[in-house]
């Protein structure tokens, strides 16, 4: 069976790769001490030698529209277009072509539909920064074949957060029981407090110092029932009008599992909103 | 009032580079043009069919001639495809980050709960 080489939760921030290429004036006074800690966070899944990675995000009303939203899809293709032209636009973020792992695909949509998720699915699915930011952090050689995983964060009525949990305890389980001799690793990303639109977005800290450091806490300690016992569709309007992104924090944590803590957990402070970086190593600390 | 068809609108002009720049220079013939041509075209689907029954309410299409993003938040517009929109048509006529500063700032009399966004 194949092997879960390393489960990684990370903010996206699609400012990264703009804020490390810059240089000279247009290099901002934080890009030193982000781009250090994105290095060092990108070791962690280095040492893990994946072989294939499920990359979880959302999309943001790229491919996916109100006319026929789904809740969860799988993507399941040879390849996978990425980046568009309002992200180039707008972050100046590259276009890339990822390949998929369409046998991990196959397997995650059968056992999924059978364990009760009605996933949909996509041949033909353009991904967007919410799984690009992390290849541009975590292996900026885009080299891996990936299965991508798109959640609905953004476009109400979401599941409920307990949903997203169970749904990463299943990715968990669903991987673990691929008949191949792979090493995988899970990698998904989301958001601590933010808003986006509203006014509160793009101040000098997330809008929700508070909020930031629980949610840090519970993350770093697996912590799912304190996490859940305070999280609610509602209660995530109140740290910011986008976080409900947090939710794919929470299917991370159901995929690192309950009670388990991170071995690598890092922040960062950033105008805007909070960077947070979590790895695990289902196999035990690697040397 | 149709969320839907605010949100509808934002996004397919966000989606467009001629019709950001067809926004941005002629709001009142575009969200006109938009209306007759567009609101009732379903995306990704057959061309010859389109729905029959879309259209603005006087009001939202009032904010969208005058580019008004408080009032758009206000009806409840999705705030994400607003701001990228708005970010896309008036950033470059500011300094670093000026714009999306002045743009939060313009609506800082909201407190909590804001709108619903639901569609």
């Amino acid at each position: 069976m194949a092997t879960v080489a390393a489960v990684i939760a990370s903010t996206h921030h699609p400012f990264y790769l703009k804020a490390s290429t810059a240089t000279g004036a247009d290099r901002p006074p934080f890009a030193d001490e982000w781009q250090a800690k994105i290095e060092a966070f990108r070791e962690t899944l280095t040492r893990a030698e994946p072989d294939v990675l499920v990359m979880v995000g959302s999309d943001h009303f790229h491919q996916l529209w109100l006319d026929n939203m789904p809740q969860f899809l799988v993507g399941k293709a040879p390849y996978f277009d990425a980046n568009w032209y309002n992200e180039e636009r707008e972050f100046g973020l590259p276009r890339m072509t990822l390949r998929g792992e369409e046998e991990l695909s196959t397997h995650i949509l059968r056992n999924g539909l059978d364990m009760d998720f009605d996933l949909a699915f996509s041949n033909e699915l353009r991904i967007d920064h919410s799984i690009t930011c992390p290849i541009i952090t975590l292996r900026p050689q885009a080299d891996l074949p990936i299965v991508p995983i798109y959640t609905n964060i953004f476009a109400p009525p979401l599941p409920q957060p307990k949903r997203f949990v169970q749904l990463g305890k299943a990715i968990r389980e669903m991987v673990e029981s691929w008949p191949s001799d792979q090493r995988v690793a899970i990698v998904g990303t989301g958001h601590l407090s933010l808003e986006l639109g509203g006014p509160r977005q793009f101040g000098p800290h997330g809008p929700d110092p508070e909020f930031d450091r629980k949610a840090v806490e519970w993350i770093a300690n697996g912590d799912l029932d304190g996490c859940l016992g305070e999280v609610s569709l509602d209660s995530l309007h109140a740290p910011g009008n986008a976080t409900h992104g947090f939710m794919d924090f929470m299917l991370m944590m159901g995929v690192a599992g309950d009670g388990v803590k991170a071995d690598y957990t890092d922040s960062l402070d950033l105008f805007h909103t909070m960077e947070a970086y979590f790895t695990w190593y289902p196999e035990g600390a690697l040397t | 009032m149709s969320k839907y068809l605010l949100d509808k609108f934002l996004y397919t002009v966000d989606r467009d580079p001629d019709l950001v720049e067809r926004y941005r220079s002629d709001p009142e013939g575009t969200v006109d043009w938009w209306e007759s041509e567009m609101a009732n075209s379903i995306l990704n689907c057959h061309g010859g069919e389109s729905s029959t029954w879309l259209s603005f309410t006087d009001d939202e299409r009032r904010a969208l001639v005058e580019q008004d993003h408080v009032t758009l938040f206000g009806m409840g517009a999705h705030p994400f495809l607003t701001l990228t929109l708005f970010i896309a048509m008036f950033e470059r006529d500011h300094g670093p980050l000026e714009y999306q500063i002045a743009y939060g700032k313009a609506m800082e009399h909201l407190t909590l709960p804001y709108p619903d966004v639901a569609t």
